[in-house]
């Protein structure tokens, strides 16, 4: 692998439309032999979550019960009344070949692409570290993502 | 078209949609040896772009490519 040619990208959005574009480019990078990296913050945190419930306080309870997270449970950023678009989503995507996020997961996962969670976002959405999927990197902050942003010829913010 | 070529390995990659041809394909290269030859379908139109500028960026040859109807044909091998 070439050092400093590899790609890192931010996943701050957790909608299903957005993370999906985010793991394409990040495999299409992995692909072509990148070094590649994946920081989850915020809201991008739901995607590589377990989906099972969390939060210890009455609001982290609250948020862990309104988007329980999961790559699977996300929905789209336009149309998802209530959990409607995201079923319309997934049947077109499946009638049209497209793979699903869960798919493109484990291809990302299968060609090497680093998932970094946020442990600040983690802190206050109040995520514990078993809640999110196997497979991931030590949580971590914004020099770790820096760092691998200075070894990567784009860095990009989805 | 392909008689003058050796194939190592076949993969079939019809069906798929992006990003998945290229995964396919980079995952294959990456076990077979160097000077591998591997000949893939496909019938995601938008690897007649996706193929050559994956060859150029991972630094793999493509030997060629041939529309065949719906179907794309095309031969790469595996460089370094």
């Amino acid at each position: 692998m070439d050092s400093n040619n590899g790609t890192t990208i931010i996943v701050m959005s957790g909608d299903m439309d957005k993370v999906f574009a985010a793991f394409s480019i990040a495999i299409g990078a992995a692909a072509a032999g990148k070094e590649t990296n994946m920081f989850f913050t915020f809201w991008g945190i739901k995607a590589i979550q377990k989906g099972n419930l969390t939060g210890r306080s009455l609001f982290g309870r609250m948020m862990g019960l309104m988007n329980r997270g999961g790559i699977n449970r996300i929905g789209p950023s336009r149309f998802n009344f209530f959990g409607i678009g995201r079923w319309m989503f997934k049947k077109m995507m499946k009638n049209h070949n497209v793979s699903s996020l869960e798919e493109l997961l484990k291809t990302a996962m299968d060609l090497g692409v680093k998932l970094m969670p946020c442990q600040t976002s983690m802190e206050v959405m109040e995520i514990p570290r078993e809640a999110l999927i196997d497979g991931v990197e030590e949580p971590c902050g914004v020099a770790a993502m820096l760092e691998r942003s200075d070894r990567s010829r784009q860095t990009l913010f989805i | 078209m392909s008689e003058e070529l050796k194939t190592d390995l076949k993969l079939n990659l019809e069906g798929l949609m992006c990003p998945m041809p290229v995964a396919k394909i980079a995952k294959a290269i990456k076990e077979a040896p160097v000077g591998a030859v591997i000949e893939a379908t496909a019938t995601d139109p938008g690897v007649l772009a996706d193929i050559p500028s994956w060859a150029r960026t991972s630094g793999n040859e493509l030997i060629k490519m041939e529309r065949e109807g719906k179907l794309v044909r095309f031969f790469v091998r595996r460089v370094k």
